[in-house]
């Protein structure tokens, strides 16, 4: 089935569009208002926005594949990534990443069963004054501590 | 020496301190762009910002003064001020404190800059899981067009003046400056070759600045107490190094934190004063002064420069962790000062675990687009995970210095060296430590990169 921004989510790529120079520019701002509605990026939402911004499919494909903030598949309804450098890993991001794994039953790259839950790894992410951390969805956790991870990880089992 | 201020840190912690209100009560806000806009010329703003000698923020430490001055308008085009806020470079969380807790600043510094290079435009390119960041400047710049600072017409000049927030997509790579502007204009964030440079051809081919957001943000301040001043509150201002700036410490401290201070300040003091000390009074193993990319130093490293023409001359004898923190000072020690951000390991940390650690970093950080990049940091992993493993000859290790050398000098941008020198820093200073993984003395099984266990208090 082929992909369309929602009518909201149209007015607001009109708006970034008046930002720019060029209809270019505005190609990862669109790419993730489509992620927004439609979790990933397939080939439908490519050629909806080349079509959009009179890009071929070819150069909104290597766009996508060059950014790791694009999904190229579907993932969980909730995200979370274990930042795992150096800062973080010396203040525990390994056993932090350990335990998720654990208490998700799934390995770093995967998504629980049901759906919900899709754990994966970053680099730093400029938290590192306050590791070791992760993100979920788009809040940041610091300074955690395994109760804290149970706290979260409960609420989105829950959700 | 440890002189604390708080002028980019007034309304850190404030009840609603990144709103317009707090800013102009608390930190005399946008009284430095008004004062400029309405008494300057943009030539004399440039050569009053020379005076402050603010050295880039985000890692090169370029002259900030000097790099406005490389722009010349264009008889058709317009000019760009672009804002670096990918802050991806591992240990570096200080950018991210502005935006989030005084993102006014960053705002009025870009008026000023705009002003001064003759752009009506800045793009603040923010990484884009920095979700509170971007909300926070979004909200700064619809509070100052409200008020007339920002929009057709800044403090009743009629210089137009916009600032409009970007966000990348997750690459390390996109802080690269070229990259950046690649990114911004909607292409993969691959380096650009240099020349033309910036200022010649930018974004979207247009004259373009690229100033880290720190630097930016640090100009209100400087024009706010004369930029000869301000250059002064440094210690080593007649290194041309002036101002204050932000100073982050990470890994084993005590008290981990972004701190304001005058520039000057030693490894020693933002160690041991800011930070803390070490978790449970650990005798320190290494420190890294400024960001992944910068080269490990030793605690027991010593000072060697009797040339008396060195910059380091003065302190010729003297520990590393007593040399203030400068962007001359600290390339003379030969390493790099790097982001102002250091990450400290205590005694019994594993360097040849930090090696690995940073090199799969690298490896997955590079863009592809150069050879001796994509391919050497790919073997400084494959021989760092050997190294790990336990299957690393001693010939493989030896080939390391090769590897890292073959990439110096040979690529588009500067990831190369920054994979580059702080490989070759690793083997250099802990040569002890790697031989005995290879010689089945030591196994990563055993590596500790933690203090204690996570989670024991
Ligand atoms: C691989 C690489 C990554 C970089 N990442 C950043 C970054 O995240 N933030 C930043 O401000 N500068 C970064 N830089 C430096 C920029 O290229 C550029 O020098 C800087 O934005 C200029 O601003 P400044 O002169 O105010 O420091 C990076 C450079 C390289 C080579
Ligand atoms: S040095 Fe590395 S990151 Fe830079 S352009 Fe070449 S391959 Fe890309
Ligand atoms: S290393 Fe994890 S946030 Fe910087």
């Amino acid at each position: 089935m082929s992909f369309t921004l929602s009518p909201e989510r149209e007015r607001e790529l009109a708006e970034i569009l008046t930002r720019y120079p060029t209809k270019m520019a505005a190609c990862i701002p669109a790419l993730h208002l489509c992620q927004e509605q439609h979790g990933y990026i397939d080939d439908d939402v490519i050629q909806w926005v080349a079509n959009r911004l009179d890009l071929s499919p070819a150069h909104v494909k290597g766009v996508v594949t060059f950014y790791t903030l694009f999904n190229k598949k579907k993932v969980g309804k909730h995200q979370i990534w274990v930042c795992r450098t150096l800062p973080c890993a010396l203040r525990g991001a390994n056993d932090l990443l350990a335990y998720c794994e654990k208490r998700l039953g799934i390995k770093e790259g995967e998504t629980t069963p049901d759906g919900k839950i899709t754990l994966r790894t970053a680099e730093c992410l400029a938290s590192c004054g306050t590791a070791p951390m992760m993100q979920v969805d788009k809040d940041y956790y610091e300074n955690l501590t395994p109760a804290e991870v149970d706290k979260i990880l409960d609420r989105l089992q829950r959700d | 020496m440890l002189k604390q201020t708080n002028y980019l840190t007034k309304v850190y912690g404030l009840p609603e301190g990144w709103t317009l209100p707090v800013y102009e009560r608390e930190a005399k806000g946008y009284q430095a762009a008004r004062k400029v806009l309405t008494t300057m010329s943009p030539a004399e703003v440039v050569n009053e910002a020379k005076k402050a000698n603010i050295r880039g923020r985000g890692g090169a430490g370029f002259p900030m003064g000097v790099k406005w001055s490389f722009m010349r308008p264009h008889p058709t085009k317009p000019a760009y001020l672009v804002i670096n806020a990918d802050e991806g470079e591992p240990g570096t969380h200080k950018d991210r404190t502005l935006m989030e807790l005084n993102p006014h600043a960053v705002i009025e510094g870009c008026i000023i800059g705009c002003y001064a290079i003759g752009a009506h435009t800045a793009y603040i390119y923010v990484r884009d899981e920095l979700h509170l960041s971007k909300a926070r400047l979004w909200g700064a710049i619809k509070e100052a067009k409200a008020k007339g600072y920002l929009g057709k017409a800044p403090f009743g000049k009629d210089y137009p003046v916009d600032v409009i927030v970007h966000t990348g997509a997750g690459a390390y790579i996109c802080g690269e400056e070229t990259s950046l502007l690649n990114s911004l204009e909607g292409r993969r964030g691959e380096p650009r070759l240099k020349p033309p440079f910036p200022a010649q051809a930018g974004a979207f081919g247009c004259p373009t600045t690229v100033n880290n957001l720190e630097t930016i943000a640090t100009v209100p301040t400087a024009f706010l107490l004369g930029c000869e001043e301000f250059s002064k509150l440094s210690s080593i201002h007649h290194l041309n190094d002036g101002g204050v700036r932000l100073f982050g410490v990470n890994g084993h401290v005590k008290k981990p934190g972004v701190y304001e201070c005058a520039v000057g300040l030693t490894l020693r003091e933002l160690i041991y004063d800011l930070g803390g000390g070490l978790i449970d009074d650990k005798p320190l193993h290494s420190v890294i002064p400024g960001g992944s990319s910068t080269p490990v130093l030793r605690a027991d490293e010593i000072v060697n420069a009797p040339d008396e023409k060195n910059p380091l001359h003065p302190w010729h004898g003297k520990s590393v962790l007593d040399v203030p923190m400068g962007v001359d000072t600290f390339r003379n020690m030969g390493t790099m000062l790097g982001t102002c951000c250091a990450t400290v390991m205590a005694e019994g940390t594993d360097p040849v675990a930090c090696f690995h650690n940073l090199m799969r970093f690298y490896r997955f950080e590079s863009c592809g687009q150069c050879t001796p990049c994509r391919e050497g940091s790919g073997w400084l992993f494959r021989i760092a995970e050997k190294l790990m493993e336990g299957t690393c000859t001693m010939e493989e290790l030896n080939s390391l210095h090769d590897i890292a050398n073959g990439i110096m000098g040979n690529t588009i941008c500067a990831f190369g060296e920054g994979t580059a020198m702080p490989a070759l820093g690793y083997i250099k200073k802990f040569r002890k430590e790697f031989e005995a993984y290879v010689r089945g003395e030591r196994r990563g099984a055993d590596a500790k990169l933690t203090v204690k266990p996570w989670g024991e208090a």
